[in-house]
């Protein structure tokens, strides 16, 4: 395999403290090392250029049954935005759910390697791993849906911990899952008769349980299995006014299980979980509450959920969320419930700045990740496609970095969102450092990959090369000039080829990997003939058919835990 | 002798995966579980004496047998030769495969189209229009206490789908209605007995048909607690015998019905007496019944898709599911037929963006039904070449369609000699799918399982990815020869046309 060496470019890696110094990256066999042979190696000056870790993406919803669902019901977000095939790429569509493959070139030409897709009902396992064998240049990695699984409910209702870690160890193989992602615990089981559960004490109908209890208990198992990523939380009554409170006692309720202060639980997109006020028509921002207390504990991490104002497709698996925002838009909607595992739901959405609601969310975005003090907490993410599709991250991050980026949106937004948005007041701007925290180094340190993220020797050799040069740059005066720099990398280097330069894929040979946990259990999870029969009680399908074997995996990057169960 | 256990059932879009099979010398001799359509293809079909065991090229009007190497070279050659060839079939193909027919597609320039175009493309049409709740089988079978199969007859064309996902099956919440049934079976044979005996002994005279319509009063049954099962189509079937309810309304009203329900629903009053044949206090009943379930669930097939209003009637259909979700819970799903037609929308959809109907032409993945779809293609004799696999239009298709198809070349790919292999100029054997070959194909409500391979395939056929592959890879290099003898003859031409102008300066010269 070729070598090469990134010369002179400024480095940001916050993960070794390096910030902005100039210095050469060499990359052989796929891994950063210490150098490489001048002579042979190929060399890319960088003077004038940072150089970065590629970008890893932690929550964003790129492929399985609910992402193909989305692109199925909508041919008009496709006809604007149609994808040629070129000598070294394929065709496809975008814009808001772009097919596989375009989604690898467009991540890989904004200078990301790694991204993981944000949730998948078991079931359909097969299906998320036969799309992110199409999507090309990334490695990947995809999260079940299991705080709605029936097992986990009957195991923790009857407060039998350790057989839960067992049968979530087996899923995790089973389904060639990354970590435990947790949507509106309970509520999904209650939207099987159409309910929800409206708050964490509520009780989960058939199931004696609370949501309380499942997120504890699944945080335990999380603990006892060794995963390298805490529990992916999706809050309860996500999206409704006055929720922030709901995410509090959330974030409360699990305090105590963090003992060596390092963080249990990752709160994904949680600008939809900040909502203060009663009503629609009282809606504010609930920022300023959930960052004062994320910045005096550190047991939780977040990441954004940034809204985009743009025409977008909102999709999760919390089926009753998707539910009121049908009944509120009457767009068309699409639910999808799976048996004994989750639900899910689709609705296409236009997020306006004339919109007082749709403003502030913007807003709530940007506060909470500027007013909570450590980057190591909270990382930049647009909940693809839900706040708006990724293409919009370079937007994210001249906000994050300029003010004057965040007036010139504000100016425009609606009144009510003006007067109400605490922006005006934060003079925060990120510095270079600190942006390569919120997009790759903090995301990989979060998702427990010691080879990611970073530029440290043994690291992947996975470079995202960019045009800004922050001796004569003013980043947050030249706000455009960034953003165009994060849009389109000069160079990105995956598994040490260059794969993209200037915004155009050079090399497709690169299918990336797709990254599973395999939890090894002291005591495996007993699988005789009664458990077969209850896996057809509970299924439609036999139990041989549910795993996804090996062949589903096209490049498998297995990493292998012992759990202390 | 081996035994299989969990094999899936390449049939339908039920895909049931809890066939057992024996196999003996290589031959299925035994199979458990299955219903008579999957007996009549995985013990019997498959075995055919129609199989076609090697590839074929037709030479002066016959079919002549060839390598397989020819046969893949003078398929490439007609894909490449043609200006907008035409590739269909899929729905009985596995996932593997239709991934490389895409990247073909994409190669050539070509319109793609599946099945869908011709069953349940509609119902994807509605679904882009007004989306869809639906939820999977398992989920119905849990907890559905209201299943209403409309324009469809799963008794006839799934007929395990009442069995396993519906009526008579035990859920979690729900119990199975098969013992009613059978006391209601029990019942009625009785009651027939009881009237062949009286017409023997001349004492019957059958009763008279009720004027006012065709269609009887819901029982109070529909009302009950527990399952309750309601078909609605135009004629009685085997599916509706087996109902607490058959509504028969007459053919091509079913968007009235429809919408009559949604008023109903609504809280709506309606100032006539009858729709689409159907006395409108049948249908309050009917509404009643919807509203007050705790889970219901609409199954609905072609009569829905294929008859007047096509995918207005889905549409109105879903919009009545929207509405019966502001009361309770709600979802409906369409009866896919051909065991794998949902996989070939789930992968044209994530490779490309669209389901079916899909051109290439531009370079990049257009949508259109109406201009791309199959049939209007054909008519319009657009295509100058046709490759369909594992489908048979031959059988099925308008004539005018099939007319078209045959004054261009046409590839096909199909296990045995079926009405359009019969009409093939090139024509390839095939592997029977999950019978021979493994793979992956979607469930009806897009639930992936792997079929399974259980017997070995006639020596020297490929199956459908390893010989999309090829021909794929024999397209490229025709193509890659084809512009490179290009680029040569344009480099001759250039030379040529060099000196034709040095000797003209030449003689020019010499003249002066």
């Amino acid at each position: 395999m070729a070598e090469i060496l990134v010369k002179n470019g400024f480095v940001v890696d916050p993960t070794n403290k390096i910030d902005g110094e100039k210095m050469d990256i060499a990359i052989k066999d796929g891994k950063i090392v210490k150098k490489v042979n001048e002579r042979k190696a190929k060399i890319i000056d960088a003077s004038g250029l940072t150089v970065m870790a590629g970008g890893v993406d932690i929550h964003s919803h790129i492929a399985g049954a609910e992402v193909n669902m989305g692109r199925l019901i909508r041919p008009e977000d496709h006809y604007k935005d149609a994808v040629r095939k070129t000598k070294l790429t394929r065709s496809g569509t975008g814009y808001s759910i772009p097919s596989t493959f375009v989604t690898g070139y467009r991540y890989s030409t904004m200078g990301y390697t790694t991204v993981m897709n944000g949730s998948f009902a078991p079931l359909k396992a097969k299906h998320v791993h036969e799309e992110l064998n199409d999507i090309p240049l990334l490695d990947k990695g995809t999260y079940p849906l299991l705080g709605d699984w029936w097992f986990v409910l009957e195991n923790l209702a009857k407060g039998d911990i350790e057989e839960c870690a067992r049968h979530v160890a087996w899923m995790m193989q089973s389904t060639k899952g990354y970590a435990i992602k947790v949507v509106n615990p309970g509520g999904l089981e209650s939207w099987g008769f159409g309910h929800n559960v409206h708050s964490i004490d509520d009780q989960v109908p058939n199931f004696c349980i609370t949501p309380r209890e499942i997120v504890r208990g699944l945080i335990k198992v999380d603990k006892m299995l060794n995963l390298p990523h805490t529990i992916h939380l999706h809050t309860n009554n996500l999206g409704q006014p006055g929720n922030y409170k709901t995410t509090l006692d959330t974030m409360r309720a699990i305090e105590d299980l963090s003992t060596d202060g390092k963080p249990v639980a990752h709160i994904t997109h949680i600008q939809f979980a900040s909502f203060a006020g009663d009503d629609w028509g009282k809606f504010r921002s609930g920022a300023d509450e959930i960052s004062k207390y994320i910045n005096a504990h550190n047991h939780i991490t977040l990441d954004m959920g940034q809204v985009i104002f743009t025409d977008t497709t909102t999709m999760t698996a919390d089926g009753p969320f998707e539910y009121t925002l049908y009944t509120l838009s009457g767009h068309k909607w699409v639910n999808s419930d799976v048996e004994t595992e989750a639900s899910g739901g689709i609705i296409p959405f236009t997020y306006k700045k004339n919109n007082a609601v749709n403003a502030i969310q913007w807003s709530i975005g940007l506060e909470i990740a500027l007013l909570v003090k450590d980057p190591w907490k909270i990382f930049m993410t647009t909940d693809h496609p839900n706040g708006g599709p990724f293409m919009s991250y370079p937007r994210v991050l001249a906000w994050l970095m300029s003010k004057k980026a965040r007036e010139a949106t504000l100016k425009r937004c609606h009144k009510k969102a003006q007067k109400k948005s605490l922006l005006p007041s934060i003079d925060r701007e990120l510095s270079l450092y600190e942006l390569a925290i919120v997009t790759r180094a903090g995301t990989a340190k979060a998702l427990g990959m010691p080879n990611k993220g970073h530029l440290g020797v043994g690291a992947d050799g996975d470079v995202a090369i960019f045009n800004i040069n922050p001796e004569t740059t003013d980043i947050a005066k030249k706000y455009k000039a960034v953003r165009k720099a994060f849009k389109e990398s000069v160079y990105t280097i995956k598994d040490g080829k260059i794969v993209a330069k200037d915004g155009e894929v050079v090399d497709n040979t690169t299918p990336g990997r797709t990254m599973w946990v395999d939890v090894k259990t002291k005591q495996p999870c007993i699988i005789n003939e009664e458990m077969k029969r209850k896996f057809r009680e509970y299924w439609s399908i036999e139990y041989e058919n549910y795993p996804v074997s090996d062949h589903y995996v096209k490049v498998s990057d297995k990493l292998t835990v012992e759990a202390s169960v | 002798m081996t035994e299989f256990k969990s094999v899936v059932c390449p049939i339908c879009g039920c895909l049931c995966d809890d066939l057992e099979i024996t196999v003996e010398n290589n031959e299925i001799v035994k199979m458990k579980n299955g219903c008579a359509v999957c007996e009549a293809k995985m013990v019997y079909g498959y075995k055919s004496e129609e199989r076609i065991l090697k590839p074929m090229i037709r030479k002066d009007g016959k079919l002549v047998p060839v390598t397989m190497d020819e046969a893949i070279h003078k398929a490439a050659q007609i894909l490449v030769d043609a200006k907008y060839p035409l590739l269909y079939g899929w729905s009985s193909s596995t996932n593997e495969a239709q991934r490389i027919g895409v990247e073909l597609a994409e190669e050539l320039g070509s319109t793609l189209d599946n099945c869908a175009s011709i069953c349940h493309g509609p119902s994807v049409m509605a679904t882009q229009e007004i989306g869809i709740p639906t939820a999977t089988l398992g989920q119905i079978r849990h907890r559905a206490d209201l299943i209403v199969y409309w324009a469809c007859n799963p008794w006839t064309s799934h007929p395990r789908h009442v069995e396993r996902y519906t009526a008579f099956t035990e859920g979690r919440f729900e119990k199975s209605e098969w013992k009613n049934y059978m006391l209601k079976l029990k019942g009625e044979t009785g009651k027939k007995k009881i009237e062949a005996a009286s017409k023997r002994l001349g004492q019957y005279s059958p009763p008279p048909r009720p004027q006012v319509c065709m269609v009887d009063a819901p029982p109070k049954s529909i009302q009950k607690m527990g399952r309750k099962m309601i078909v609605v189509d135009v004629r009685k079937t085997k599916t509706a015998e087996a109902a607490d309810y058959f509504l028969q309304v007459e053919p091509n009203k079913d968007y009235e019905i429809f919408s009559a329900l949604r008023c109903l629903v609504n809280d709506q009053e309606l100032d006539i007496d009858k729709v689409g044949g159907v006395p409108v206090d049948y249908l309050k009943d009917v509404a009643d019944a919807m509203i007050n379930c705790e889970f219901g669930a609409i199954f609905f097939g072609l009569g829905l898709t294929q008859s007047l209003g096509r995918f207005r009637n889905i549409e109105v259909a879903i919009a009545l599911t929207r509405d019966l979700n502001r009361r309770t819970k709600f979802v409906i799903s369409p009866m896919r037929g051909h065991f794998n037609v949902t996989g070939a929308n789930i992968v044209f959809a994530w490779q490309t963006g669209y389901p079916y109907a899909i051109d290439f032409s531009q370079g990049y993945p257009q949508y259109n039904p109406g201009e791309f779809t199959i049939n209007d293609l054909l008519r319009r004799g657009d295509n100058d070449a046709t490759l369909v696999i594992s489908s048979d239009p031959g059988a099925h298709f308008p004539k005018s369609s099939m007319q078209n198809m045959m004054k261009h070349p046409l590839i096909t790919i199909n296990p045995d000699m079926n009405a359009i292999s019969r009409l093939g100029d090139v024509v390839f054997p095939a592997q029977w799918c999950g019978i021979e070959y493994s793979g992956t194909a979607y469930r009806m409500d897009s639930v992936p399982i792997p079929l399974k391979k259980v017997v070995e395939p006639p020596p020297g056929i490929l199956n459908d990815q390893e010989l999309l592959e090829r021909i794929l890879n024999e397209v490229r290099a025709i193509k890659a020869q084809k512009t490179e003898v290009q680029t040569k003859v344009k480099g001759e031409v250039r030379s040529a046309a060099k000196t034709v102008k040095k000797t003209a300066k030449r003689t020019k010269r010499k003249v002066a």
